[in-house]
């Protein structure tokens, strides 16, 4: 089952290696990660999609836990969510046909057109990974996908709930 | 505020964390630290052959101490050199501090020479690992090592120091914590209230309980507090390998140790158990054989401090996270007042039958007239220690035949690495112990393999009189893999055999020690009185035994806890 663990963590060199380790130590799947310093910048929030059975999961979380950087993990698909991945996607539009095509395309999927060449769209797409496939999709239909950057998913729990230290 | 250098202050952060002895070796990037080692007297430094022993020594003076213990490498191969050290302390929970030596901060990631990138080479076998960049960050580091090496689980810490910034020309203000606060570790030592009633309601109702102990009710000296719970609940106790000694093993509720080669009785127990009280133990393969046949009919309280060592391979019905010290205590509050002559008679059953399996003396063995057996020279051991010493071993059927036929009577006498299964780690080890305990009986039980893998140490023992015993048994082959070919690989014995074996007494002799051979049974008990006389020397007893002797009783692959054989022609 598709699991998106949040983790909150020390912003010291080394505590990333250190989380990556884990996983590919105890033989763990890492789909997606996505990571960047919050709050004053001495901590770091990562969220990763991940895969696995209760078990798996349930010694992920702890086996990150154990780790002395780690301050809290908590699994966001055990209640309601929020998630969002942001793509940048380069999409060839050789002719006018094709511009227009890709553009209708943007705002259906509510997707912006960030930079524009002559054979080609620069567009950033933000929402759920489902919602970003089903895109990539629709537009390969229409003109070639020269190229992908994909963030992945970072989540946050709905409600009152909070990941703080 | 005084003021002093990075490599000053590593020596006075040592003292001020409570370090007496380092064991270490030195080199380019720490040559700084080593002087300011050469002109104090609060830290001694102990200088071994090579480093994988320094890290061994380290252990074996952390486990028979509780305290940490100390290692002081140099960069590159000095560094790495620990790694199988440091593995073999992080597998069995040992606290550990390894300050290595690291190239100048501007030359990290340059291929400088003697660069390896230690933080990263030890990651996945130490608890925690610092790459100090500032010199004064040094106390803080060291003090942060320290807490995190000796607090909640215990394990190595790696501390990398840069040579820039041990700098003896540059001074700067040195301040050591008096308190390590860190908001991102913060281990659990109290169980939880409500796992703990639930946890007494099951062992209260248990018919057929037995309480399995590991490394982790040693290192929290709670020994007396298991001794006393179990003498409450009036159950039997097994041990894991790493468990022995915490609750007595000559006591009359020690069934002995379980698992692989565990003794007939403690499996049975086991497996026929309807609660099994797990006190800092961790289910591991050479315990529960196969995990889809272990204790069918048991629910399992199963208290550790880490929680990832719970249901992490058998699923515990009742998971309580606590030190095992602090949980018992808990226990003891709820069980005020808990009729334990009343519970006691409830077990009768459970004990007619534990005896039963007892009656049939699954360790006896057949003495031979012309060959020395290799259970015969543990025998031999704990009737001249008086069952009193400190013993280290290293791995294979020695180290078996000690943990079964030696029993521990107190915590942090057995010494052995027990996860790992290091070979080499023995004699360093009993080293360690010696310096801890200058007054004890430390012996190293080992083989003519095991012995072989850090045999320089001699030289060690001599520059600092280390007047340890080295106990070899020696069959000329590597035993284990040996026992394993003759049962699984139709005798073919590849590669496990020790052709060429040196003349160990000569050896011995040339590094300034007594060597003795036994090559005769009516031999051994002389010989040994001989080795335990020379109190101020290191004897090496290299005894010749039976090669085809084999460890029983042992577990037969993918079955449950009590498929065992039981000698070469009987299983269960």
């Amino acid at each position: 089952m598709r699991r998106i663990l949040s983790v909150l963590m020390e912003n010291e060199p080394g505590a990333l290696s250190r989380l990556v380790g884990v996983f590919s130590q105890r033989g763990y799947n890492v789909d997606t990660l996505c990571v960047a310093p919050v709050d004053d910048g001495s901590l770091s929030r990562l969220t990763i999609t991940t895969h696995g059975d209760d078990k798996a999961i349930e010694q992920m979380t702890k086996q990150m836990n154990k780790l002395i950087d780690v301050l809290k993990v908590s699994d966001l698909t055990d209640g309601p969510h929020i998630e969002r991945e942001l793509m940048l996607v380069k999409v060839a539009t050789k002719h006018e046909t094709a511009r227009a095509e890709v553009k209708r395309n943007v705002d259906i999927f509510r997707a912006q057109i960030v930079d524009v060449s002559t054979n080609n769209y620069s567009i950033q797409i933000a929402g759920t990974s489902d919602k970003l496939d089903a895109f990539l999709e629709s537009v390969s239909q229409i003109g070639e996908v020269i190229e992908a950057s994909r963030s992945g998913v970072c989540g946050i729990a709905r409600g009152d709930k909070a990941l703080r230290p | 505020m005084e003021m002093m250098s990075g490599a000053a202050m590593v020596v006075r952060a040592l003292k001020d964390a409570g370090v007496k002895h380092v064991f270490g070796y030195p080199g380019g990037s720490v040559l700084d630290i080593y002087d300011a080692l050469y002109v104090q007297d609060d830290v001694e430094h102990i200088l071994v052959r090579h480093e994988q022993a320094a890290a061994h020594m380290a252990d074996g003076y952390a486990r028979s101490t509780g305290k940490t213990g100390t290692v002081l490498v140099t960069s590159g191969p000095g560094a790495t050199n620990t790694l199988t050290g440091i593995a073999t302390a992080y597998m069995d929970s040992i606290p550990m501090v390894v300050l290595s030596g690291q190239v100048p901060t501007m030359h990290i990631g340059e291929d400088a020479f003697q660069e390896t990138d230690m933080i990263g080479c030890s990651r996945p076998i130490v608890k925690h690992s610092f790459l100090v960049k500032r010199a004064v960050d040094i106390p803080a580091a060291i003090a942060k090592a320290y807490h995190i090496a000796n607090t909640g689980r215990p394990g190595p810490v790696v501390v990398d120091l840069p040579k820039d910034i041990v700098n003896p020309l540059e001074e700067h203000p040195y301040v050591f914590p008096e308190n390590v606060q860190l908001r991102s570790y913060n281990p659990t030592l109290k169980g939880h209230s409500k796992q703990i009633k639930k946890a007494i309601d099951v062992i209260k109702g248990a018919k057929r309980p037995v309480m399995y102990v590991g490394g982790g009710a040693v290192a929290c000296d709670a020994s007396d507090a298991v001794t006393k719970f179990a003498e409450i609940l009036g159950c039997p106790v097994t041990s894991t390998l790493m468990g022995l000694g915490a609750f007595s093993g000559v006591h009359e509720q020690s069934v002995g140790m379980l698992g692989m080669h565990g003794t007939f009785e403690a499996n049975k127990t086991m497996h026929n158990a309807d609660c099994i009280i797990a006190l800092g133990a961790r289910f591991d393969d050479r315990v529960t054989n196969n995990v889809a046949k272990f204790c069918p009919n048991a629910t399992i309280v199963h208290v550790d401090i880490d929680p990832t060592s719970i249901s992490k391979t058998i699923a515990a019905h009742v998971p309580v996270v606590g030190s095992i010290d602090v949980v018992l205590e808990q226990f003891f509050e709820k069980l005020e007042g808990f009729d334990s002559k009343a519970h006691k008679e409830n077990l009768a059953d459970w004990w007619q039958q534990i005896n039963q399996w007892r009656a049939k003396k699954c360790l006896e063995y057949k003495l031979d007239n012309d060959q020395i057996k290799p259970q015969q020279v543990v025998q031999a051991l704990y009737k001249h220690t008086q069952g009193d010493a400190f013993i280290t071993s290293d791995v294979g059927q020695h180290q078996m035949f000690a943990a079964l036929y030696y029993p521990f009577a107190k915590p942090r006498r057995w010494i052995n690495s027990g996860g790992a299964g290091t070979m080499g780690f023995g004699f360093p080890a009993a080293m360690g112990v010696k310096i801890a305990h200058p007054d004890a009986v430390v012996a190293c039980v080992t083989g003519d393999g095991s012995i072989q893998m850090n045999i320089q140490e001699l030289a060690t023992c001599l520059q600092y009189n280390i007047p340890v015993k080295i106990i070899s048994i020696n069959n000329r082959a590597l035993g284990m893999v040996r026992q394993w070919q003759d049962m699984i690989y139709k005798g073919r014995h590849s590669h496990s055999y020790m052709d060429s074996l040196p003349d160990f007494v000569k050896l011995a002799e040339a590094y300034g020690h007594i060597g003795i051979q036994v090559d005769k049974p009516e031999e051994l008990d002389d010989a040994m009185a001989r080795c335990f006389a020379e109190k101020d020397r290191l004897v090496f007893m290299d005894i010749r035994v039976d090669q085809n002797e084999h460890v029983y009783p042992m577990q037969i692959k993918y079955g449950s806890m009590d498929d065992m054989r039981l000698s070469k022609t009987e299983r269960t």
